[in-house]
């Protein structure tokens, strides 16, 4: 078995696709020749041509049509948006359009498309690349979203995204590119969507994460049993539409106590959602309220500052605090 | 010299004027006399429908309705230009083409009433659902037309969109798309002078709509669109050049609509005067082109009466298959919403089994 970054894993997953299903096709702005900005179609236009995988000129709205028409007429798209900032300018073709496509059709067309953007603060990008805009993808039916947390898991969910028969989102966070290695077997694997994954068992309180918040609340909950003997357990969501509320319901049932995380602002998002259903299928089951460890409602800030904006490993234990009083 | 040139002048290009005579043989299509007629036959045919259509609408028996009378010529001079397994991809005045190109007319009046059936087209019918998002089909179309160019088929995306549609970013995203694809799409751009209520002057300071392709290297011409035999001899070469792997072309054809925008209230006496609407009356391309084929003992009253009498025929049976068909219930509606249902959805599902009670 190999250890492979998540970029190198996003790689093997989009080059055993190309390989066995001719109707899969990539393209967005710089994927062809240069492989990419973060190099994750990296050698794929070499090895399947130009028909395959191409360059497309600059403009997301253009990109998000291509994708819908090739979708249409039988292809299996992934188009990369090259931030995940920039979905406004290709936002009708995906929540007005091919999210649209089986309901208006009665399913007589479909859009099998996977949608690629890296997204995630931490790494001081521009203004527009790293706004966890995910909340927005939520509101949208007819698509699903998938956010993978390591290399092992993007690879099986990116395989699973493009298998799908309806649009996937799959965003890709970028401190989490190249800050990990892990095993990642180099054949062919998919992740079932809409399966959370539980990262460290505990008895004591449910933490719902997804992305690199995952990692973030396991360093916490490590911090606290070796600290306080108390055992927190981490879920994680892997894809947030549709998320495994019955892994989080079980796991509320055991602990009665759950905190979400995000690194997206606090009002109306992944979290909100999560607490909702919570509230439905287990309140009964709590001793106090689920609370929330986001950034503030504001526009994502600037880069000096970020780190500070985000989710901090302060305010992380200051909610685990709060949750153990209840 | 100046650096910055004057703008050209463009021209529009027709094969009849007004009163039917032939202006310029040299543009005149290849058609025999039954395709001639039924040129004839098509457009009488749908201005017939369209109003039934109007006046079904204001009954409440249809739903949303763009009227298209005054646009005969630009819809179905087009279209005829067009084989069967081109895919089109209509706006939402555009019924007439899709229908033409294979949509049951049953399935044409469930989709104005809003029902899910309208959509769900025969598997032989090559047709996408109106587009409401002004713009959206045209970067669709070079989205088709590239699939069909990786897949070496030989057949067409067509697309079409209004004067004011020219001004969205979509339609620059979607030629431009095309062109660097050398992808074999045909858009049409239908320049009937009003975006609702806001004229082609106040979109733009281009004096074409058409010339606009010249900033995306796609070829481009505007016709007579009240000349079904200028619309159709420009769409053929763009059909025949797109088929040929001669890449994109853009056609803008100058019509009018005689209708309001739609049913939903709009008034065009708001925006534009009777004497506007007479003057375009003059040049209706029923009248023209009905000259032209009586010259040619083509066209008979008897012609005329015949189709009037098979519109009729085909509106009132839609019309009834359209009431027989079975009414939509929210469950079943949900079921198209995934090919899988996720848990949630189903449990909603669930919710509305016993609805409408």
């Amino acid at each position: 078995m190999a250890q492979m970054t998540m970029i190198q894993a996003v790689t093997n997953a989009l080059d055993l696709e190309l390989g066995r299903d001719e109707s899969v096709l990539l393209f967005g702005e710089d994927v062809g020749q240069s492989g990419g900005v973060f190099r994750a179609t990296d050698g794929l236009q070499k090895k399947y041509g130009d028909q395959r995988v191409f360059d497309t000129p600059l403009a997301e709205s253009g990109i998000g049509g291509l994708a819908t028409g090739l979708a249409i007429q039988g292809f299996r798209p992934v188009m990369e948006i090259q931030f995940f900032g920039f979905v406004f300018e290709t936002f009708d073709e995906i929540a007005g359009q091919a999210a649209r496509m089986r309901f208006r059709s009665g399913e007589r067309y479909t859009c099998p498309i996977t949608y690629r953007a890296p997204f995630g603060g931490g790494v001081k990008t521009p203004e527009m690349h790293a706004d966890s805009l995910e909340g927005l993808l939520l509101q949208t039916p007819g698509l699903k979203v998938v956010i993978p947390s390591n290399p092992y898991d993007a690879k099986g969910l990116l395989i699973a995204s493009i298998r799908d028969n309806d649009p996937v989102f799959f965003l890709e966070h970028m401190k989490l590119y190249r800050s990990m290695r892990q095993e990642v077997p180099e054949e062919w694997y998919s992740i079932e969507l809409g399966r959370a994954n539980v990262v460290r068992p505990g008895k004591d309180l449910t933490v719902v994460a997804y992305g690199a918040m995952v990692h973030t609340a396991t360093k916490a909950a490590d911090e606290w049993a070796k600290t306080r003997g108390i055992e927190a357990e981490v879920i994680d969501l892997r894809t947030i539409s549709p998320f495994d509320i019955e892994t989080i319901v079980a796991s509320v049932k055991k602990t009665h106590r759950a905190i979400v995380l995000q690194e997206a602002q606090k009002s109306a998002g992944a979290a909100a959602e999560i607490v909702a259903q919570i509230n439905e299928h287990a309140i009964y089951h709590l001793e106090g309220p689920v609370l929330r460890v986001t950034a503030p409602d504001t526009v994502y800030p600037f880069g000096l500052i970020e780190d500070e904006w985000l989710p901090t490993p302060g305010r992380v234990q200051a909610a685990f605090d709060a949750a153990m009083k209840s | 010299m100046s650096a910055v040139l004057e703008k050209p002048m463009s021209m529009t290009l027709r094969v009849l004027d007004e009163e039917g005579r032939v202006v310029n043989r040299d543009l005149m299509p290849k058609l025999t006399d039954q395709q001639l007629r039924n040129l004839m036959r098509k457009m009488v045919f749908t201005r017939v429908w369209d109003g039934r259509a109007v006046k079904l609408t204001r009954q409440g028996r249809l739903g949303f309705y763009a009227p298209v009378a005054g646009q005969e010529a630009s819809m179905i001079g087009s279209e005829a230009a067009t084989e069967r397994d081109d895919f089109l991809l209509p706006s939402y005045r555009d019924i007439p083409q899709a229908v033409w190109h294979g949509w049951p007319m049953y399935q044409a009046f469930l989709y104005s009433r809003g029902h899910q059936h309208g959509g769900q087209f025969p598997k032989d019918v090559h047709v996408l659902m109106p587009q409401i998002i002004i713009g959206a089909q045209i970067v669709q179309a070079a989205g088709v037309a590239l699939g069909f160019k990786l897949r070496g088929e030989d057949r067409v995306a067509f697309t079409y969109i209004g004067d004011g549609g020219t001004s969205q970013g979509d339609f620059y995203e979607g030629i431009n798309f095309a062109g660097a694809y050398q992808a074999p799409a045909v858009f049409i751009i239908q320049n009937n002078q009003f975006a609702i209520s806001v004229p082609v002057r106040l979109q733009t300071a281009a004096d074409s709509l058409a010339k606009k392709a010249d900033a995306a290297g796609v070829p481009n011409v505007q016709v007579d669109g009240m000349d079904v035999l200028a619309v159709y001899a420009a769409t053929r070469q763009a059909v025949d050049r797109a088929r040929a792997g001669g890449g994109p072309s853009v056609i803008e054809t100058i019509t009018f609509r005689y209708g309001p925008h739609t049913m939903s209230g709009d008034d065009p006496m708001r925006y534009r005067t009777k004497d506007m609407e007479a003057e375009w009356k003059e040049k209706d391309p029923l009248v023209r082109f009905r000259k032209y084929l009586e010259g040619l003992s083509l066209w008979s009253v008897e012609d005329e009466e015949r189709v009037v009498e098979e519109a009729n025929t085909a509106v009132k049976d839609a019309l009834e298959q359209a009431d027989r068909y079975p009414a939509m219930t929210v469950s079943a509606l949900i079921d198209t919403m995934f090919e899988t249902l996720p848990a949630d959805l189903l449990a909603q599902r669930e919710q509305f089994a016993g609805e409408g009670k």
